[in-house]
């Protein structure tokens, strides 16, 4: 029984240091963890749902993936009601980190770079980086808006990708939604979860 | 004449959609439309500019960089006289200064040493220079083949062959400092460009393609935001998180 008991503290003890923590300085918290999710993603050894699951786990506990989906829902976040907040949360949750990994799978094959570090206020700050992509295409410029409200938990809220924020085209991507539905959450619901399934 | 008939076709179109400019640019013009050309456009898209695109990408790095060099400094043509227009004489003098540097010792702009001495000039076009007077962007439509603008930008855009010495030269066949060229070359021009920004973005096409639950509502973002961009000659990111940082 002791044996036992030893084996599982011991792998429970090995699956939690597989998940690293990442510095508390916004510089050193994106290079940290995008290497990490670059390195797992270009390693041929690893299946591809192991791959999912790192890059699941990761985005979990660092992006602020519940301000990202009420930030996106724009003005509703205001009048809906808590019942259907819940149920948008849960469904965005699970598009964001579908259309995450999809994303970073069409980098994973390129070198990353932090360049610059610029603390807007004390809540923000905004690390710039740039990807050299692999196959001679030009580098992308990427700036990382990471919120610091809690400075030893720095957490991701957007990425502005040249200039392009993704939270702001993920918004009025909803927004646009919402409009022609009549502000309909749930049919915006459905349409995040039909994208999950497909 | 035919200058004659563009300039009247100017003013038509600027008369009647000038009522328009004061509608906010997340507005519609007419977004069933819009969305009908949009498809229409996706569709163009598939069956020839990205094939064409990936055709293009296979080629060796130093043709493509050629390529873009030299189309990139055919572009700042366009930013000399609008820069002027927005008495932004820093902004004139890197792009004077890097046309003339990539055309002569840059080999007719195949190569880019003007970026290595400090000249990157930001590219301005018509719409931008009217952003700069104030003129508000208007509602937002889709073109065919050309893609998202606003009534400013639409505007912009035919001025833009007015003011533009390379279309001065090529698109309505005048010489200039002893340079002729015909329309088939300014086609030819835009045509490339259009090649190479899209196999450049060929991996972020497919990535939003895939992500995407309203591609036309993307699109539209990105187009917007990319304008304030240039219009404001900045990538800072407008802080709009507003009571979500509690």
């Amino acid at each position: 029984m002791k044996k036992l008991l030893f084996v599982i503290v011991t792998l429970l003890i090995i699956a939690n240091n597989s998940l690293q923590a990442y510095s508390s300085s916004p510089k050193e918290f994106v290079k940290e963890l995008v290497e990490d999710a670059i390195t797992k993603l270009a390693d041929k050894s690893v299946s591809s749902d192991d791959k999912k699951l790192f890059i699941e786990k990761i985005a979990l506990e660092n992006v602020d993936i519940k301000a990202l989906g009420m930030y996106t829902l724009g003005e509703l976040r205001k009048s809906a009601n808590k019942k259907d907040l819940e149920k948008y949360e849960l469904a965005f949750e699970k598009y964001f980190l579908k259309s995450l990994t999809s994303r970073l799978s069409d980098y994973s094959e390129s070198k990353f770079e932090v360049t610059n570090s610029d603390q807007k206020s004390s809540n923000y700050t905004i690390v710039s980086s740039k990807i050299i992509p692999s196959d001679g295409n030009p580098e992308i410029k990427i700036d990382w808006r990471i919120y610091t409200k809690n400075p030893n938990k720095p957490l991701i809220r957007d990425l502005i990708v040249e200039g392009l924020s993704l939270a702001r085209t993920q918004k009025e991507e909803f927004t646009s939604i919402l409009s022609s539905n009549n502000n309909d959450i749930n049919i915006l619901i459905t349409k995040l979860k039909e994208f999950v399934q497909n | 004449m035919r200058l004659r008939k563009n300039l009247v076709i100017a003013i038509f179109v600027t008369l009647i959609t000038f009522a328009q400019f004061h509608a906010k640019a997340t507005e519609e013009c007419f977004e069933g439309i819009s969305r009908g050309i949009f498809k229409f456009n996706m569709f163009f898209d598939d069956i020839v500019l990205e094939p064409v695109a990936k055709g293009y990408s296979k080629l060796p790095n130093p043709i493509k960089a050629g390529t873009s060099n030299f189309t990139s400094n055919i572009s700042t043509l366009l930013s000399l006289p609008n820069s002027l227009l927005q008495g932004n004489l820093k902004e004139f003098g890197h792009a004077a200064g890097s046309f003339l540097v990539n055309t002569t010792v840059g080999i007719l702009g195949f190569l880019n040493p003007a970026e290595r001495i400090g000249l990157k000039p930001n590219k301005e076009d018509t719409g931008q220079t009217l952003a700069t007077y104030g003129v508000g962007s208007g509602c937002y439509f889709v073109l065919p083949i050309l893609g998202p603008t606003t009534v400013r930008d639409s505007v912009g855009l035919i001025a833009d062959t007015f003011i533009d010495p390379f279309a001065h030269v090529t698109l309505r066949e005048n010489e200039l400092l002893g340079v002729s060229g015909n329309n088939f070359d300014y086609y030819s021009f835009k045509g490339t460009n259009a090649i190479d920004f899209r196999s450049d973005n060929l991996a972020n096409f497919s990535s939003l393609e895939k992500n995407s639950i309203d591609l036309y509502a993307s699109f539209k973002s990105i187009y917007l935001q990319d304008r304030e961009n240039k219009i404001e000659n900045s990538q800072d990111d407008q802080d709009d998180w507003g009571n979500l940082d509690n």
